[in-house]
C-alpha cells in the first residue's frame, strides 16, 4: 500500500510505542492528532470557502468579486478574519450575557462534528463508527440549537422571529432529510459511511434519484440559505437570528453556515456519488481525495447556484412544501425501494439498478400528475381594469395605454 | 468499538475551541468603547417598545409536536433497515404496515388543518 496517510499513521504508531508508551495513551495520542489535523485542515478550508463563495456569486451576478488582494484577491479571506478579529465584541443592552456568548460556539463546532465520520479517502477518516448516518443527522440537528440561543438571547423582537422561523424549518425538513437517508441505508445494508461507498459499484443517483433530490433540497433548507431563507429575509427581519451579533461573533454563524454547506455536499456525494470512488482510488487511496472533493465542491456550486438564481418563498408555501409534498413523497420512495429491494434479491446488479430506476421515474411522473390535478387555479397576474365611478355626465376617462401618455 | 468513539470524544473537547478562542480574543485586542446608544437593540432607528420575550405563534409549537411524533418514530426504522438482509418479505411488510400508520397519522393532521399556516 502507497498510502502517505496510513504510512504517516503507522511511524507515528511506531515511534509512540518506541518511546514506551502503553496501548491505552498510544490510541489517545493518535486520536488527539487526527483531531488537530482534520480540525486544522477543515478551518483552513472554511477561510477559503468565503473566498470561493464571493468569487462565485460575484460571477453569478457579473461582478469581479475579491481581486485585490494577492492573486485573484486569494488573501483576502485572511484579511478579513484579521479584520474581524480586532473588532469590539458589543453587548445589546437586555440581552442574556452567558447564552449570547455561547450561541455562536454552536454556530460553528457542531459542523466540525460532522466531519468526524466523512471518509476523505479510503484511508482517510475521522472514525468509521458504525452508526454514522444517524450520526450525521443528530450533529446536523444540534445547529438548530444554536440559532434557537442566538435568537432567544439577543433581546430583539427580529432576531426572535427569525430564530422561530430557521427552526420551524430545520425541524420540519428534518423528516424528509432522515427518510430519504434511510434510502442508501437500505440500498447499502449499513449506516457505515465507508461500506456505503465501498458497496456503490454504480452510485446510487442511480437507484434513487427521487431520493437524492429530495436530500438535497431538504439539505438547503437545513442549511437557511435561498430560496430557504425566510429566517434571514433581509427585508422583513434585516439579518434574522444573528442581527445582534458583530465581529467574530457573527463570523463563527457566517462560518458555520458555508462549512455546513461544504460538508452537505461532502454527506451528498458520500451517499448518492460514490464518494472517494473514482479512477485509481482504489489502488492509491490518496487519489480518493481528489474525488471527493470535486464532488463535494460540485455540490456546494450546485447549492451557491440555486442560492443566487431562485427568489425567496413564503413560510407557509415552505411548510406546505414540506408536510404536503416531500414528507408523502419521501414515504412512498422508502416503501417503494424497501419492497422492490426484498423482490430483487439475487438479480444481477444491472437490471436491479435498472429496474430501481423504472421505479422512480414512475413514482416522479405519477407525483407530476398528481400535482397538475390539485394545482390550485391562480388568480390572474393582471387584474382587468375596473370601471371608475364618476357623476352622471362626466366625460369617461379615456384609458391609460403607452401611447396616450408618451403624448402628454 | 471504544476506539471508534475515542474520536468523537476528544473532538468534542477541541472543536468548540476553535469558535471559544475567535469569540474570546477580541475581547483582549479589540477596542473597549460602550456607549448607551452603540448597545440599542437594533430595530432599524426606533425604539423597541415593549417586552421581546412574549408569546409566540401558536403554530409553531404545532409543527413541532408534529415533528416529534415523525422524529421519533422514524429513528426505529433505521434498525429495520440495517438488518434489511435478516428480513423475509414478510417482516419488509410488517415494516411498511408501520410506516403505514404514520402515513395515517400525517393525514390525520392534515384533515385536521394542523398543516395550515394562518
Amino acid at each position: 500500500m502507497g498510502d502517505p496517510v496510513t504510512l504517516i499513521a503507522k511511524w507515528l504508531e511506531g515511534l509512540l510505542a518506541g518511546w514506551g508508551l502503553a496501548e491505552g495513551p498510544t490510541a489517545v495520542v493518535m486520536n488527539l492528532i487526527g483531531v488537530i489535523m482534520i480540525v486544522v485542515f477543515v478551518m483552513i478550508m472554511d477561510v477559503f470557502l468565503v473566498w470561493v463563495e464571493r468569487k462565485v456569486v460575484a460571477r453569478f451576478q457579473d461582478r469581479f468579486g475579491p481581486n485585490r488582494l494577492g492573486p485573484f484577491g486569494l488573501i483576502q479571506p485572511i484579511a478579513d478574519v484579521i479584520k474581524m478579529l480586532i473588532k469590539e465584541n458589543i453587548y445589546p443592552q437586555g440581552i442574556d450575557r452567558f447564552i449570547y456568548n455561547l450561541a455562536p460556539l454552536f454556530g460553528l463546532f457542531p459542523v466540525l462534528l460532522l466531519w468526524a465520520v466523512i471518509p476523505i479517502s479510503p484511508t482517510t477518516i475521522g472514525t468509521d463508527i458504525n452508526v454514522a448516518v444517524l450520526y450525521l443527522v443528530a450533529c446536523g440537528a444540534f445547529i438548530s440549537l444554536g440559532i434557537i440561543m442566538a435568537g432567544w438571547a439577543s433581546n430583539n423582537k427580529y432576531a426572535l422571529l427569525g430564530a422561530f422561523r430557521e427552526v420551524a424549518q430545520m425541524i420540519s425538513y428534518e423528516i424528509p432529510m432522515v427518510i430519504s437517508l434511510l434510502i442508501p441505508v437500505i440500498l447499502a445494508r449499513s449506516m457505515e459511511l465507508n461500506q456505503i461507498i465501498q458497496s456503490q459499484n454504480i452510485w446510487y443517483i442511480v437507484a434513487a434519484p427521487l431520493a437524492a433530490l429530495v436530500f438535497l433540497i431538504s439539505s438547503i433548507a437545513e442549511l437557511g440559505r435561498a430560496p430557504f431563507d425566510i429566517a434571514e429575509g433581509e427585508s422583513e427581519l434585516i439579518a434574522g437570528f444573528h442581527i445582534e451579533y458583530t465581529g467574530m461573533k457573527f463570523g463563527m454563524f457566517y462560518a458555520g453556515e458555508l462549512l455546513h454547506a461544504l460538508t452537505v455536499g461532502g454527506i451528498f456525494s458520500s451517499l448518492f456519488l460514490g464518494g472517494w470512488r473514482g479512477i485509481g482510488a482504489m489502488t492509491y487511496p490518496i487519489v480518493g481525495t481528489f474525488w471527493f472533493f470535486i464532488k463535494a465542491y460540485f455540490i456546494y456550486w450546485v447549492i451557491m447556484w440555486v442560492k443566487y438564481s431562485l427568489p425567496r418563498i413564503r413560510i407557509d408555501q415552505m411548510l406546505n412544501l414540506n408536510w404536503k409534498f416531500f414528507t408523502p413523497l419521501s414515504l412512498v420512495l422508502l416503501m417503494v425501494t424497501a419492497v422492490l429491494d426484498k423482490l430483487l434479491t439475487g438479480v444481477p446488479m444491472l437490471i436491479y439498478f435498472g429496474v430501481m430506476l423504472a421505479a422512480n421515474i414512475l413514482i416522479g411522473w405519477g407525483t407530476v400528475l398528481i400535482l397538475r390535478k390539485t394545482r390550485k387555479k391562480e388568480a390572474p397576474r393582471v387584474a382587468e381594469p375596473k370601471p371608475i365611478a364618476r357623476p352622471d355626465g362626466a366625460p369617461p376617462i379615456p384609458a391609460i395605454t403607452p401611447a396616450t401618455t408618451s403624448q402628454s | 468499538m471504544l476506539n471508534d468513539w475515542l474520536f468523537i470524544g476528544i473532538l468534542l473537547v477541541i472543536a468548540p475551541i476553535v469558535p471559544l478562542a475567535a469569540t474570546v480574543i477580541p475581547d483582549f485586542i479589540g477596542p473597549r468603547k460602550p456607549s448607551r446608544l452603540k448597545s440599542q437593540t437594533y430595530e432599524c432607528g426606533v425604539e423597541t417598545e415593549g417586552e421581546t420575550w412574549i408569546q409566540f405563534k401558536v403554530q409553531y409549537y404545532i409543527f413541532t409536536l408534529i415533528f416529534l411524533i415523525f422524529d421519533v418514530e422514524l429513528v426505529f426504522l433505521y434498525p429495520w433497515a440495517v438488518a434489511f438482509n435478516q428480513l423475509t418479505l414478510f417482516g419488509v411488510l410488517e415494516g411498511i404496515l408501520f410506516i403505514l400508520i404514520l402515513v395515517a397519522g400525517l393525514v390525520y393532521a392534515w384533515r385536521k388543518g394542523a398543516l395550515e399556516w394562518f
